[in-house]
C-alpha cells in the first residue's frame, strides 16, 4: 500500500465531488457533493498523519467531520426553507442573487 | 354728616340692578317678565326717596350761614396713580409735582341743590307718567332700568365734586339716552337715532376730555372747589390764553350735550325714543348738563372774555336758528325737539353774558314747562295711537280737558306771558343780556322769543282748537289719559304757571333765586367787567312790556294764519321754496353727512383698501419674492448643484451596468468561478 | 413662596404641563374625560396663581425681593454661555400673569362645544401655549426669555392651522412667518448685547440677565440698532402699524379660544416686551424714537378704527379694532410719564378683558350659524337677550364708557401723554380715536342686535346657556371692577413704573425736553389791558 494509492483515491473523490458540485441541479445532491469534497481532504489529512506519526491530522479530521455535520444540518434547513419558499430543489430556480 | 348724599345717586343704580339685572334673570328663569306693580313700585319709589333725601339735604343747606353752603362727602379714591408736574399758568400759579388723584365724592351746594332737586323731583313726576305711557310694552322692566340708570348718572353729573366725576354722568346720561332712544330697537330709525346721539356726543366729549386735559396739566386738580380757589384769583384773560383755550374746549362738549350750534343735529332724531324719554332726557334734564357744567365752571369762564363772548352768541344764534327751524314741522314732538333747543340757547345766551343764576332759572322753569309740554304731547300720542302728525289732530281740547289746560299753562309760560314762570326767567335773561351791554344778543333773543310765540301758537291750535281731521277709526277710542299720567301733568302744571315767583325781577322785589346761588358766584363777583349798567326799575318794566308784546306778536301772527285763514296743510303750495328749505332743516342733516359721516366711510374705505393692496400687499409681495427667489435657487439646486452629484452617480451606475451582469445568480456559475481560480492559483505556484 | 415644595413661579408656569402629561395618557376617543381634564387644570392653574397676589405684600415676600423683582428663582443653566434660569415677576409682570391664567381658563372653558375634531391634540396645544406665555411673562434672562417667546409660537401655529377656518393654512404660515421674522432679529439683538456686555466686563461675566445688562451702560449708537431690532420683533407681535396684517387674518381664521388667547395674551408680550426690555435698556434711543413712535401709533389708532368700521365680518372687525386701541396702549408707554405708562398697562389689561370678551361673543353666534358676516344678523336683540345685554357691557367697556375699565386706561393714557407738553398734539388725535371708536362698535352693535329678525336661521338661535354665561361673569366683574376701583390695581404698578420713569425723568431733562415746561406768552402785555379796562370803569 504505497502512499500514492491513497492520495490518488481521495484525488479521484476529490474531483467527483467537484463535478457533482457544479454539474447536478438538485440541491441535496450538491450538498452530498460537498461531503464527498470534504471526506477526500479528511481521507488526505489521516494519511498524512499516519506518514508523519503526528495525530494533528486525526485531530483536525474529528473537527472537520463535526463541522460538516453542523454544515449539513444548516444545509439542509436551508434547503427545507428554499423549498416551501420556491416549491423546488432545483439550484438554477433559485437566482435571486441575479443582479 | 351728610353721610346720605352718596345714596341719592345710588338709590337709583340700586333700582337699575334690580329691575335690570334681575328682570332679565327672572325672564331666563321662569319665562315670564317681571311684574309690572314690582318694577313700577321699586323704580319710582327708589326716585322718590332719593328727592326726599335731596330735599333733605336742601333744608340742611338752607340752615347753613351763606359763607359755608357746602356739603361734601367722601366716598373713596377712585383713581390713584403716579405722580404728575403741571406746567403752571404762566407765571401766576407755579408747576408743581402732584399725585393723580381722582375721587369718588359728592357735594352738595346751592347750585347742586337746585339741579338735584329739578332732576328727581321732575323726574320723579315722569317716572309715574311713564308708568302709565308704557303700560302695555312687553319690555317695562327693561325701559324702568335705563330710566332709573339715567337718575344716576344724572345725580351724579350733578352731585360730583370733580370734573371726572362730572365726566362720569355725563357719558353715563349719553348711553343712557342712547339706550332709551334705541329703546325700539326694531325700528332702523331709532336705533339710528340712538347711535348718531351718541356719536355727536362723543365729538363734543372729545372737547371736553381734552379741555379736562388742559385743566388738570395746568392746575393740578379736578376739584371744582379747588380749581375755584385758584383761578378765582386770578386775573381775566383778555388774550387767548389757556383759560380760553380749557373754556371752549369744554363748550365743545357742552353743544354736544345740550344740543347748541353746531352739535345739535342728534336732538331732533332723538324724538324716536318714547315720549317720556323725551321729556326726562331731552327736555329737562340730560339736555341742560351742558349749562350746568358751565355754570359750574363760571370761575373759569368769568376769566376768558372770548368764550364766554363765543358761548353767548352759538347760544342767542341757536335760540334763533332752532325757533325758524320749528316753524312748519308736522310732528308734533320734532317741535317741541327745536323748541327745547331753542330754550336751551337762550340758557347759553345767559351764560354768555355771565348773568348765571338767570340761565338756571330759565333751566328750572324749562324744565318744568317743557316736561309738561312733552308729557302733555305723550298723552295725546298714547290717546290718538301712537299718532304724532298734527295734521290729523285738531280740537283736541273736546276730548282732553285736563291735558288741554295742563298744556296751555305750560304754553303761556314757554310764550313768556305773566305771571306764567317762563316769562320770569326769559325776561330776565334777556334783560340781563341788554343790560349788560350786548345789545345785540338781546336784539336776536328778542326776535327768537316772537317766533317762538308763532309755532308754539301754532302748535297749540293744530292739536286743540280748528276742524277735527282726526281719523274716524282712532276717534271711537279717544279719550283722557288715566290719573297716573294726568296727575303728573296737573303738578307740573302748578309748577310751571307759579316756578317763576321764586325768582322775581328787581322791579318786583328781591330775587331770592339769584340770592340762594350767590355763595356758588362768589369767584366772580370781583371780577369787575361784568358790572350791569344802571337803569331805573321803570325802565326795566318797560323793557318787560317790550318782552310780552313781541310774545303778543307771534301769537297773533299765529293766529291769524293758522285759526283765521286756516291755512292747513303747510306745504310747498302755500309757502313757497321757503317752507321746503325750513322743513328739511336747511338740510343740515344731509350736509353733515356730505361733509363727515360719508367722508369718514370713505376714508375706511380707502384705508380697507390701502391696507389690502399696499401694507398687506407688502407682506405677501415679499412672500412673492421670496418664493421666486427660492424657485430660482430651487432650480439651480436642482440641476446644477444636484446635477454633478447626480452626474457622479450616472457615471458610476452605467460603468456597473456592464459588470453586473457578471452576477447571475446561478451557483454553478460562481463555483465554476471559485474552481477556475483555485486552477489557475494553483498553476501559478506550480509553474512559477 | 413655595407651593408644595415648588417654587411658586416654577408651579403656576409648569402646572398646565401636567395636565398636558395627563391627557397624552387618556385615550383619544374619551373627549368627555380629556375635557374635563382639560378645564380642572387650567382652573387649578389660575387658582394657584392667586397666591402670587395674596402674598404680595407679605413681609417674608418683600424680603425676598431682587432687583425690583418678587418670588425670584435664579439658578445656573447652560454654565458654557453664562444663561440662567432666571424668573421674577413685578406688579407689570404680575398684572399680565394673573390675565393670562384667567383668560386661558376661559378660552379652555369656551372651546367645550366649539372644538369637535381632534380634541386630544387641541387641548395638548392649550396647555403647552399656557406654559409658553406664563414663562415669557417671568423670565427676566433674555435667553430664556426667547425660548419661551419661540416656545409659544408652536402651538399658536397649530391652533390656528388644524383648528382654523377655510384659509387656515395661509394664515397659519403668515402669521408663523412674520413673528419669526420679527423675533430672530430680536435675537440678533439680544446676542448682540450678550457680546456687547463681554467685550465691556470680560467673558467670565458673561450673562445674558436683563439686571446686568441695565447697568452696563451702552453707548447711544450702540442703543440705536439694538433698539430697532427690539423694535421690529415686539412691534409685529403688538402689532403695531404697519407691521399689523397677520394680525385680522390670523384672528378671522383662527378658532374662538385662539383669537381670545391671541388677542388677551399674545400680543401683550409685544407691549410686555417694549415696557419691561425696550424702555429700561434704551432710554437714549427711545427718546430718539418718540416722535416716529408716536406718529406710528395715533397713525394706528385712526387708521385701525377707521378700517375697522367699514369691515364686512365680525371678527376682522374687531381685530382692527385691536389694532386701534394698542396704538393707544403703546401711545401711553411711550409717553414715558408715570400716569401714561401706568395707564398703557392698565390698558394692556382692559384690551385684554373686552377683546377678549369680544372674541368669545363673535365665536358664540359663530357656532350657532357658521357665518362671520354682519349682513347675516341683525335683530338678534329679540331672540337672546341675555347674549345682547353681555354684549353691550362689552361694547361699552370696548369704547371707553366711564365707569367700565376701558375708560380708566384711555383716560390715563391721554392724561398722561398731555403730560408732555411735546407731545401734546398727538394726545389730541389720539383721543379722536374715542370719537371712532364709538362709532364702529356701535354700528357694530346696531347692525347685529337692532333691527327686525328677519331671517328664519336667526330666529331659531338659542340665548346663552350656564357655561357660556359663565365665561363671561368673571370678564365683566373684572371690567367693572377696573372700571369703579382701578386703585386697587394701580398700586401694583406704582414702583415697576416708577422705576422706569425714573431713567427718564434724567434723561428728558439732559435732552432739554421738559416735562412741566412753562408757556412763554406775553403776561405783562395782558396785564396792561386789564388795567386800562378797569380804570375805564
Amino acid at each position: 500500500m504505497s502512499l500514492y494509492n491513497f492520495l490518488y483515491l481521495s484525488s479521484i473523490i476529490f474531483t467527483l465531488g467537484v463535478i457533482g458540485v457544479l454539474i447536478r441541479r438538485n440541491i441535496l445532491i450538491v450538498l452530498m457533493s460537498l461531503e464527498l469534497m470534504l471526506n477526500a481532504v479528511n481521507l488526505n489529512l489521516i494519511v498524512f498523519s499516519r506518514l508523519w506519526g503526528n495525530v494533528v491530522g486525526q485531530v483536525f479530521t474529528i473537527f472537520v467531520v463535526t463541522v460538516a455535520a453542523a454544515e449539513a444540518a444548516v444545509g439542509l434547513a436551508i434547503v427545507v426553507a428554499i423549498y416551501r419558499h420556491k416549491d423546488t430543489v432545483n439550484i438554477d430556480e433559485v437566482n435571486i442573487l441575479k443582479w | 354728616m351728610a353721610e346720605y348724599l352718596w345714596l341719592i345717586p345710588t338709590l337709583p343704580f340700586i333700582g337699575f340692578l334690580i329691575n335690570g339685572l334681575g328682570g332679565l334673570i327672572y325672564k331666563k328663569v321662569s319665562k315670564k317678565t317681571l311684574n309690572r306693580y314690582f318694577v313700577s313700585i321699586v323704580a319710582c319709589g327708589l326716585v322718590f326717596i332719593s328727592l326726599l333725601l335731596s330735599t333733605v339735604a336742601f333744608v340742611q343747606l338752607a340752615n347753613m350761614p351763606n359763607e359755608h353752603k357746602y356739603i361734601e362727602q367722601k366716598c373713596f379714591n377712585w383713581v390713584t396713580a403716579g405722580d404728575v408736574t403741571t406746567t403752571g399758568y404762566y407765571d401766576k400759579v407755579p408747576s408743581k409735582t402732584t399725585q393723580f388723584k381722582i375721587e369718588w365724592n359728592y357735594f352738595f351746594d346751592p347750585l347742586s341743590a337746585v339741579m338735584a332737586l329739578v332732576v328727581c323731583g321732575v323726574g320723579f313726576l315722569i317716572h309715574v307718567f311713564a308708568i302709565g305711557y308704557m303700560w302695555d310694552d312687553t319690555g317695562f322692566y327693561r325701559f324702568f332700568s335705563y330710566l332709573n340708570l339715567f337718575m344716576f348718572a344724572m345725580l351724579t353729573l350733578v352731585l360730583g365734586n370733580n370734573f371726572i366725576m362730572m365726566f362720569l354722568g355725563w357719558e353715563g346720561v349719553g348711553f343712557c339716552s342712547y339706550a332709551l332712544i334705541g329703546y325700539y330697537f326694531h325700528k332702523k330709525s331709532a336705533s339710528d337715532a340712538g347711535k348718531k346721539a351718541f356719536i355727536v356726543n362723543r365729538v363734543g366729549d372729545y372737547g371736553f376730555s381734552v379741555g379736562v386735559f388742559l385743566l388738570f396739566m395746568t392746575f393740578g386738580t379736578f376739584n371744582f372747589k379747588e380749581l375755584g380757589e385758584i383761578i378765582g384769583k386770578l386775573p381775566a384773560e383778555t388774550h387767548f390764553g389757556i383759560l380760553s383755550a380749557v373754556g371752549l374746549l369744554l363748550f365743545i362738549g357742552a353743544t354736544g350735550k345740550s344740543a347748541q350750534i353746531p352739535l345739535y343735529v342728534w336732538l331732533p332724531d332723538a324724538m324716536e325714543g318714547p315720549t317720556p324719554v323725551s321729556a326726562l332726557i331731552h327736555a329737562a334734564t340730560m339736555v341742560t348738563a351742558g349749562v350746568y357744567m358751565i355754570t359750574r365752571a363760571s370761575f373759569l369762564y368769568t376769566r376768558s372774555y372770548l368764550s364766554l363772548e363765543i358761548v353767548g352768541f352759538f347760544g342767542v344764534m341757536t335760540a334763533l336758528y332752532a325757533a325758524i327751524m320749528g316753524f312748519f314741522q308736522r310732528d308734533i314732538k320734532k317741535v317741541l325737539a327745536y323748541s327745547t333747543i331753542s330754550q336751551l340757547g337762550y340758557m347759553f345766551t345767559a351764560l354768555g353774558v355771565a348773568a348765571f343764576s338767570a340761565g338756571i332759572m330759565h333751566l328750572m322753569t324749562h324744565a318744568f314747562f317743557k316736561a309738561l309740554l312733552f308729557l302733555g304731547a305723550g298723552s295725546i300720542i298714547v290717546a290718538m295711537h301712537h299718532e304724532q302728525d298734527m295734521q290729523n289732530m285738531g280740537n283736541l281740547r273736546k276730548y282732553m280737558p285736563i291735558t288741554f289746560w295742563t298744556m296751555m299753562a305750560a304754553y303761556l309760560a314757554i310764550c313768556g306771558i305773566p305771571p306764567f314762570s317762563g316769562f320770569f326767567s326769559k325776561d330776565e335773561i334777556l334783560w340781563q343780556a341788554f343790560a349788560r351791554g350786548h345789545k345785540l344778543f338781546y336784539v336776536i333773543g328778542l326776535i327768537a322769543a316772537i317766533f317762538t310765540a308763532f309755532y308754539m301758537t301754532r302748535l297749540m291750535i293744530l292739536t286743540f282748537f280748528g276742524k277735527e281731521r282726526i281719523d274716524p277709526h282712532k276717534k271711537e277710542h279717544l279719550k283722557e289719559s288715566p290719573a297716573v299720567m294726568t296727575i303728573p301733568l296737573i303738578i307740573l302744571g302748578i309748577l310751571a304757571t307759579i316756578g317763576g315767583f321764586l325768582g322775581l325781577p328787581a322791579w318786583l322785589g328781591e330775587n331770592r333765586f339769584e340770592k340762594w346761588l350767590e355763595p356758588v358766584f362768589e369767584h366772580n363777583y370781583n371780577n369787575p367787567v361784568f358790572k350791569m349798567g344802571h337803569y331805573t326799575h321803570s325802565f326795566e318794566m318797560m323793557m318787560a312790556g317790550v318782552s310780552v308784546l313781541a310774545a303778543l306778536l307771534g301769537f297773533f301772527v299765529a293766529y291769524y294764519l293758522y285759526g283765521k285763514k286756516g291755512i292747513v296743510p303747510d306745504d310747498e303750495k302755500n309757502w313757497g321754496r321757503l317752507w321746503k328749505v325750513i322743513y328739511n332743516k336747511f338740510y343740515m342733516d344731509e350736509l353733515y353727512d356730505a361733509l363727515f359721516v360719508n367722508r369718514a366711510k370713505d376714508l375706511g374705505n380707502a384705508f380697507s383698501a390701502f391696507d389690502q393692496a399696499v401694507i398687506d400687499g407688502g407682506v405677501n409681495g415679499t412672500a412673492a419674492t421670496t418664493r421666486g427667489t427660492a424657485k430660482v435657487s430651487s432650480w439651480f439646486d436642482k440641476y446644477v448643484v444636484d446635477g454633478l452629484v447626480n452626474l457622479q452617480a450616472w457615471i458610476v451606475q452605467t460603468s456597473s451596468g456592464i459588470l453586473r451582469k457578471i452576477q447571475t445568480g446561478v451557483i454553478h456559475n460562481y463555483a465554476l468561478a471559485v474552481l477556475l481560480g483555485i486552477v489557475i492559483l494553483s498553476c501559478l505556484y506550480i509553474f512559477r | 413662596m413655595e407651593i408644595l415644595g415648588v417654587p411658586i413661579l416654577n408651579a403656576v408656569t409648569y402646572f398646565p404641563l401636567i395636565g398636558f402629561l395627563i391627557i397624552l395618557l387618556i385615550p383619544k376617543k374619551k373627549e368627555t374625560l380629556i375635557k374635563i381634564v382639560a378645564n380642572v387644570t387650567a382652573f387649578i392653574g389660575f387658582l394657584i396663581s392667586l397666591p402670587l397676589i395674596i402674598n404680595w405684600y407679605k413681609p417674608e415676600v418683600i424680603k425676598g425681593m431682587k432687583d425690583g423683582m418678587r418670588y425670584v428663582i435664579d439658578v445656573p443653566w447652560i454654565r458654557t454661555i453664562g444663561a440662567r434660569y432666571q424668573f421674577g415677576i413685578d406688579g407689570i409682570s404680575l398684572l399680565l400673569v394673573l390675565l393670562t391664567t384667567l383668560l386661558g381658563f376661559i378660552a379652555i372653558l369656551s372651546s367645550w362645544s366649539a372644538i369637535k375634531t381632534r380634541v386630544k391634540e387641541y387641548y395638548i396645544y392649550m396647555l403647552l401655549l399656557q406654559t409658553g406665555m406664563l414663562g415669557v411673562f417671568m423670565a427676566t434672562d433674555l435667553f430664556l426669555f426667547y425660548v419661551f417667546w419661540e416656545v409659544m409660537l408652536v402651538p399658536m401655529y397649530f391652533l390656528i392651522g388644524v383648528w382654523g377656518g377655510p384659509r387656515k393654512l395661509y394664515a397659519a404660515i403668515k402669521f408663523f412667518l412674520y413673528t419669526l421674522a420679527g423675533s430672530v432679529l430680536m435675537l440678533l439683538a439680544i446676542l448682540a448685547l450678550y457680546f456687547k456686555y463681554i467685550s465691556i466686563f470680560g467673558w467670565d461675566h458673561r450673562t445674558f440677565s436683563l439686571f446686568k445688562f441695565l447697568h452696563a451702560g451702552l453707548d447711544p449708537q450702540f442703543q440705536f440698532w439694538a433698539f430697532l431690532a427690539f423694535f421690529v420683533g415686539f412691534a409685529i407681535k403688538v402689532p403695531m402699524f404697519p407691521f399689523h396684517t397677520w394680525l385680522p387674518d390670523a384672528h378671522v381664521e383662527a378658532p374662538t379660544a385662539g383669537s381670545v388667547i391671541l388677542a388677551g395674551v399674545l400680543l401683550k408680550m409685544g407691549t410686555y416686551g417694549f415696557v419691561r426690555f425696550s424702555l429700561p435698556l434704551f432710554p437714549d434711543a427711545m427718546i430718539k424714537f418718540t416722535p416716529l413712535l408716536m406718529t406710528l401709533c395715533v397713525i394706528g389708532i385712526i387708521y385701525g378704527a377707521l378700517v375697522a368700521m367699514m369691515q364686512t365680518d365680525m371678527k376682522k372687525l374687531v381685530a382692527y379694532s385691536s389694532v386701534s386701541h394698542l396704538g393707544m396702549t403703546m401711545l401711553g408707554v411711550f409717553a414715558l410719564t408715570q400716569i401714561g405708562l401706568q395707564g398703557g398697562v392698565v390698558q394692556m389689561i382692559n384690551h385684554g378683558i373686552s377683546t377678549g370678551a369680544l372674541f368669545l361673543i363673535v365665536g358664540i353666534v359663530y357656532e350657532r350659524r357658521h357665518t362671520r358676516l354682519i349682513k347675516e344678523y341683525g335683530g338678534l336683540s329679540h331672540s337672546m337677550p341675555v347674549y345682547a345685554t353681555i354684549f353691550l357691557i362689552m361694547t361699552l367697556s370696548s369704547i371707553g364708557l366711564p365707569g367700565l375699565n376701558g375708560f380708566i386706561g384711555e383716560f390715563m393714557i391721554l392724561q398722561g401723554t398731555f403730560a408732555r407738553t411735546d407731545l401734546r398734539v398727538y394726545a389730541i388725535l389720539a383721543a379722536s380715536g374715542v370719537i371712532l371708536g364709538a362709532a364702529y362698535m356701535l354700528w357694530l352693535y346696531q347692525r347685529v342686535m337692532f333691527g327686525k329678525l328677519d331671517k328664519e336661521e336667526n330666529k331659531k338661535m338659542k340665548d346663552l346657556n350656564l357655561r357660556e354665561v359663565f365665561t363671561f361673569v368673571p370678564l365683566i366683574i373684572m371690567a367693572v371692577w377696573i372700571g369703579i376701583y382701578p386703585s386697587f390695581w394701580l398700586k401694583y404698578l406704582k414702583n415697576p413704573v416708577k422705576r422706569i420713569t425714573d431713567i427718564y425723568q434724567k434723561k428728558l431733562a439732559e435732552n432739554k425736553i421738559n416735562v412741566g415746561h412753562k408757556y412763554k406768552v406775553d403776561y405783562k402785555g395782558m396785564k396792561k389791558i386789564i388795567n386800562n379796562k378797569m380804570s375805564e370803569e
